[in-house]
């Protein structure tokens, strides 16, 4: 049963400030999910349809149109920003605004938000999407060299890992805990894919205490002996450091660091040169300024090269790719952290895993993906994102995820037939990141939230599938990580300036030639039928049938 | 170690690592006869030179040997390694190889020595040569020879010969073409291309006239160029211009007929009267000045806007100078280079002014189109009719045109356009070489550019694909096609003249780019289609589109006699409600005051863009920023670094091709089967014919797969340039005492 989102405001004569089309006046109805603004004249069908999940703050305009009029400012996650303008109201109640302010950022108020009251049903399950232990039963594990351990069953072992691990087979649960007081936050070594020829795997950890003074962990040091030991193939590991190096030594000061390469024979460690969230989110900030309302006539390029947004896509790109071919050619296990190995790590685990593994690029293989190297591997989608909270100067906002989704982008552009998604999916997943419809991407780690999201979609396939799709599995996807094929996503971050909604027209073509097909393949089907069963009956009546000429038939229709 | 008989500039220890490592080559004189191979020659075609062995080199670890020649047509590498068919690239040439460069072809040469680049000019070329041969082609190729395994005499000589014929002024008789014309008697070719009208005839011209069903008349008074050499010798004029006013200034001034609208204006071009100070011929000027003008305005009842070009807009010189620019930061022979302009490649690319221009273009086309929808003539002037008037008046026609979208289409236009209407082809590319380069200017190719820009905003509405693009403007460096080779007709039919005609011809028949069978056998042609072309519909209902065009242009047959009045208008209508909308508004804070000033070509994109796209009516560009993209098939397709291996917008074509040829084969089933009887072969070719690589590339179809490695290409330089986050990035990222809220 669905409970229907309750009417909170009904405004009539509210004009909608659009950068694009000028002033709309229409009725503004906000309820607990969303804030829905129709236009008034009865012929023409605008109408802003916004979740208040995507509301990051909410500014009072200074200047009214005219006297008596109050305006607002509703600055978005989602790369825009609604000026809405209505009458004061004369009997001085509270304004609209001021009611969206409370129903926007329910946690800043006490209030529940609003995944937590929807009760659509799905006839698909979210929750049967990522089943860990059929996941790693499809990389054949646990193996000789690889063990399943319950150590973190109730969380014990670490509050933002999941429950099943992946270990080395000849660590005891016993070691396990005295490596996880060298690593942050007890996030120790553990592995996310393994390579299904040379058994070169991709573990992920968060930073080692080293602290200032150097100090090692013969544990750790063993255990990540073992590491490498699992895979006969290779006697070397790769250590990747997401981080600057300056960064990296920066944080021994702190307690954390680096793996010495004395202190790990055989390991060697690269770092990866990644910039921390809040290099991540000033390039936002200034990408949104290049790219809305208006973007200038000129000096665009430079523009967007002064936001560094593609620089550091690219950054991460390269990060991921030299992770993939340390481990596709040089059949070596590689080793992953950051700081805490739930940012960075996790955009190089799953974009090193996409690149490897053709079943990430399926639509469940990709759910599965972001199950498990972003929710049960303890992405903090809720601070990393604010949901429902007012405070939008946090320095813990930042976007990681979206510049997952934006990488995951880049390589369809590169590989437009290997993945079984296409861009709309991808943008889909992003609202909902903001939305707060589905429970998915509410919280801190994986725990009770649902998985409405992926109900959603698996329910609604049929719009987020790739014609293209070409199911090259076996392949390894080596994107090229120069800015010359990097690009802006338009389809994204200007989706909302009318000039630049270009035509997809070749998914469009291409659906309509499949429709073409199927049409064909019937009448020929009914054709073959018609013709067994004519020439059953007859075989004369044929050599009489008059012969027309062949007109050239049309290819496109 | 290795020893090449005497001589100095050998290199001692080579700092690759080859196929064949130097102590294998043993050379003696009978040897190198034996191994030294002839390259494939065509009619009329001489070696002047070659020099055996040369190392080619393929990136930093990988050669080959083989001789090095220069022909009066093309420098020439033949490898020792005989290449097979699987590694040959999809795209073959029949007249020019994977390792041939057409001499005319060579943008630049550079001789390396201990690792140092020095450009070479022709003409300042002493008795030294250089170790290492670097070669830049106009098509982006870039070759590395290494001369120093060949003999000192033979190695002096090619480098000599290189620079000699590629890098030196010559004449127009030393074009190729004219060595080849001389041996093949008579060329099937140019006398019938298929589809493409040549405008060289009255009947085409008057075809092109009823077509858009034009009140304009061919004017023939300069038959034999006895007006004019400039002009071609038949061209089509308003009704009211007569032979006299033709005359009179020796066809300037004149307004000369480009295309028709469906609802009545025209487009027309015309050179400059010049200016003059006296009174007496200012007056006359100015008369028949206003004479022209009524004339266009009589013919089409419309009013008339002049597009005058002469004040500096767009000047050659900034073309040619920014084109060089551009050009440059695809020019790369290693990696390092590669990566390192990758550092700062949107404000490098951005510092070139290319794209710049290329918008520019478009947004003027875009104006001109806005003029002729809303119903008035326009006349493009500049000083002598050429250049910026062919760029602006094809372009205007391929955005008006649907059938300027079909290939054939395309092909008549650059002839009516361009080569007809007396492009300096010559001087523009600078074929011969000339010292003073200041009439150098790559204009042909800013409209293959602006093309390029609609062909990928708008895939659906063109017959050809971007390969085909490509293609074309490689061609223009072949200096075997009187296409691309001369300054005016004039000049073309002066110079393939006789001198002493004998029974079977007068003059020499130069072949037409258009008869692409001379450089492409038909399997490769088929990758000039593009697959989503959205054929027009025809009447056949069952096949119709299901959507119905509402701006869609209907011509009628040349020979339609009734002729209908000219329709309003279709945006007219639509620019003046946009107008109305945007005066009534009130304007406060709310929206900057310049976020509303909306140029005209911009309203008009916006009104165009809110009606229901019709891929056979009108298209017109959008311009803003992140929608004109760099023609990245041209401009990359050699670059090892830059190849998306198993990915690229080819795999898209090749599905949709794919799937576009299996339907036709259902058809011709049906077909076959409806009638009970075998159906013609009337299968289209696209590129699913090639079924060889079973991974495509980024650069398909032009470089081969054999240079391709498996290993990833993985960034070596990435300076960064976040200096103004430092503060940002030396903050702690990860909070540890983040509040968590549920």
């Amino acid at each position: 049963g669905k409970e229907p989102p309750r009417h909170t405001v009904n405004v009539k004569d509210v004009t909608y400030i659009c950068p694009f089309m000028g002033m709309i006046r229409g009725t503004l109805t906000v309820t607990n999910y969303r804030l829905f603004f129709k236009r008034v004249e009865k012929d023409s069908a605008f109408v802003l349809d916004v979740p208040l999940g995507v509301i990051s703050r909410i500014e009072k305009a200074g200047g009214a149109l005219s006297r008596g009029e109050v305006s607002y400012v509703l600055v978005c996650k989602d790369i825009r920003n609604l000026k809405f303008a209505h009458k004061q109201d004369t009997q001085g109640r509270t304004s609209v605004f001021e009611t969206v302010m409370k129903l926007a950022f329910p946690v800043s108020h006490n209030l529940q938000v609003f995944a937590y009251e929807y009760g659509q049903i799905y006839p698909e399950n979210g929750w049967k999407v990522y089943d860990p232990s059929a996941e790693y039963k499809r990389m054949g594990l646990p193996n000789e060299s690889w063990r399943m351990t319950r150590i973190n069953e109730h969380y014990e072992l670490c509050d933002t890992y999941p429950v099943m691990l992946l270990v080395p087979a000849n660590i005891p649960d016993e070691d396990l805990k005295r490596v996880a007081t060298f690593r942050a936050k007890n996030r120790i070594p553990v592995l996310s894919w393994i390579h299904p020829e040379s058994q070169a795997t991709v573990v992920r950890c968060s930073q080692p205490m080293v602290g200032a003074n150097g100090k090692r962990s013969k544990d750790d040091e063993k255990y990540l002996q073992a590491i490498m030991d699992a895979n006969a193939q290779s006697h070397k590991l790769f250590i990747f450091d997401a981080r600057p190096s300056v960064n990296a030594v920066a944080n021994k000061t702190k307690g954390g660091g680096f793996e010495s390469e004395d202190a790990y024979q055989n390991a060697e460690l690269v770092f990866l040169d990644i910039h921390n969230i809040h290099v991540m989110r000033e390039s936002l900030r200034k990408l949104k300024e290049v790219v809305y309302p208006n973007i200038e006539e000129s000096h665009w390029l430079s523009n967007l090269e002064s936001t560094h947004w593609l620089e550091h896509i690219k950054l991460i790109l390269a990060g991921a790719l030299r992770i993939a071919d340390k481990v596709e050619s040089g059949k070596t296990s590689v080793v992953i952290h950051c700081s805490d190995g739930w940012d960075r790590t996790a955009q190089l685990t799953s974009l090193a895993m996409l690149m490897l593994d053709g079943h990430y690029r399926t639509v469940r293989g990709f759910q599965v993906l972001i199950e498990k190297e972003w929710l049960t591997f303890g992405h903090r989608f809720q601070m990393r994102i604010g949901h429902g909270d007012k405070n939008h100067s946090d320095a813990d906002r930042s976007p990681v995820f979206l510049q997952f989704i934006d990488c995951v982008w880049q390589l369809t552009r590169q590989f437009p037939a290997a993945f079984e998604f296409n861009e709309f999916f991808l943008i889909t997943i992003l609202d909902h990141l903001y939305s707060c419809l589905f429970g998915t991407f509410l919280c801190n780690r994986a725990a009770k939230e649902d998985r409405f999201l992926w109900s959603y979609i698996n329910s609604h396939l049929e719009e987020f599938l790739n014609p293209l799709y070409v199911n090259y599995s076996h392949h390894v996807l080596y994107p090229v990580v120069s800015m010359r094929h990097l690009e802006l996503w338009v389809g994204y971050y200007i989706r909302w300036n009318p000039r630049m909604r270009l035509q997809e027209p070749i998914h469009h073509c291409y659906k309509e030639l499949l429709l073409k097909r199927a049409e064909l393949k019937k009448k020929v089907e009914e054709l073959q039928r018609e013709l067994i069963s004519r020439s059953a009956s007859s075989s004369s009546e044929r050599a009489a049938s008059p012969t027309r000429s062949v007109t050239p038939v049309q290819t496109f229709v | 170690m290795l020893s090449l008989g005497s001589g100095g500039g050998k290199a001692a220890k080579p700092s690759f690592i080859s196929y064949v490592t130097p102590e294998e080559i043993k050379i003696k004189d009978g040897e190198i006869s034996r191994k030294q191979k002839q390259p494939d020659l065509q009619p009329g075609e001489v070696i002047f030179c070659s020099a055996y062995p040369v190392l080619k080199c393929e990136g930093p670890q990988r050669g080959v040997y083989g001789t090095l020649c220069c022909t009066n047509f093309k420098i020439s590498f033949i490898s020792e390694e005989s290449l097979s068919e699987e590694t040959a690239p999809p795209l073959s040439n029949k007249l020019l190889g994977e390792n041939d460069i057409a001499l005319s072809c060579v943008d630049q040469i550079y001789g390396v020595r201990d690792e140092k680049k020095k450009l070479i000019i022709g003409g300042q070329v002493k008795n030294k040569y250089p170790p290492k041969l670097l070669i830049y082609c106009k098509d982006f190729r870039v070759f590395q020879f290494c001369l120093s395994y060949a003999k000192e005499e033979e190695a002096k000589k090619i480098f000599q010969g290189i620079v000699h014929h590629s890098l030196e002024p010559k004449s127009l008789k030393c074009a190729f073409a004219f060595s080849y014309c001389e041996e093949v008697l008579s060329p099937e070719v140019s006398k019938k291309i298929p589809a493409t009208v040549m405008f060289e005839s009255k009947d085409n011209w008057k075809l092109e006239l009823n077509r858009t069903r034009s009140s304009c008349k061919v004017a023939h008074v300069n038959e034999n160029y006895v007006v004019s050499e400039r002009l071609p010798q038949y061209f089509a004029v308003p009704f009211a211009v007569s032979d006299e006013d033709i005359r009179k200034f020796k066809g300037q001034g004149v307004p000369l007929w480009c295309w028709s609208h469906s609802n009545g204006s025209a487009l027309f071009k015309m050179s400059a009267l010049p200016n003059v100070q006296d009174d007496g011929t200012s007056q006359v000027y100015q008369m028949f000045v206003d004479r022209m003008t009524n004339a266009v305005c009589q013919n089409q009842m419309y009013p008339v806007k002049t597009q005058d070009f002469s004040s500096g807009f767009l000047p050659l010189a900034d073309l040619q100078q920014s084109y060089n620019k551009f050009k440059q930061f695809f020019l790369i022979d290693n990696t390092a280079e590669f990566w390192l302009s990758d550092v700062k490649w949107f404000s490098s690319i951005e510092n070139t002014g290319w794209l710049e221009k290329i918008q520019e273009c478009l947004n003027k086309a875009t104006e001109i189109v806005l003029s002729l929808e809303e119903e008035n003539s326009c006349v493009l002037m500049i000083e002598d009719c050429s250049d910026l008037c062919c760029l602006f008046s094809s372009l205007v026609q391929v955005m008006l045109d649907p059938y300027y979208r079909t290939t054939p289409g395309f092909q008549s236009l650059i002839q009516k356009e361009w080569v007809v209407g007396g492009h300096s082809f010559l001087d523009r590319c600078n074929h011969l070489y000339q010292k003073e380069k200041e009439s150098q200017s790559p204009l042909f190719l800013l409209f293959l550019e602006c093309v390029w820009q609609l062909l990928q905003q708008h895939a659906p509405a063109f017959q050809f694909s971007e390969t085909y693009l490509t293609v074309v403007s490689d061609s223009v460096h072949i200096p075997l096609f009187s296409t691309f080779l001369f300054n005016s007709q004039h000049q073309r039919d002066t110079a393939t003249k006789l001198e002493y005609p004998d029974s079977q011809r007068h003059s020499l028949m130069i072949p037409s780019v258009w008869d692409w069978s001379l450089q492409f056998d038909w399997k490769v042609q088929a990758l000039f289609t593009n697959p989503l072309y959205v054929e027009k519909p025809k009447q056949d209902k069952a096949l119709r589109k299901p959507y119905r065009p509402k701006h869609q242009r209907q011509f009628s047959l040349p020979n339609s006699s009734s002729k209908p009045s000219p329709r309003k208008s279709f945006f007219k209508e639509e620019t003046d409600n946009l107008k109305k909308m945007l005066s009534g508004m009130r304007i406060g804070k709310w929206i900057n005051a310049t976020e509303m000033q909306l140029s005209a070509t911009r309203q008009f994109y916006e009104s165009w863009q809110r009606k229901p796209l019709d891929y056979h009516g009108l298209i017109l560009p959008c311009l803003d920023g992140p929608a004109i993209k760099i023609w990245l098939q041209r401009y990359l397709r050699w670059i090892p670094e830059a190849q998306i291996f198993g990915g690229g917008s080819v795999l898209t074509m090749k599905k949709v091709s794919d799937l576009a040829a299996e339907i036709e084969d259902l058809k011709n089933e049906m077909e076959k089967m409806a009638h009970n009887m075998h159906a013609g072969n009337t299968k289209k070719l696209f590129f699913s014919s090639f079924h060889a690589p079973t991974r495509l590339s980024s650069s398909f179809p032009f470089a081969s797969l054999r240079t391709w490695s498996t290993r990833p290409v993985i960034p070596t330089s990435i300076v960064q340039s976040l200096g103004s986050v430092s503060n940002l990035a030396e903050k702690e990222d990860e909070d540890t005492e983040g509040v968590e809220v549920f």
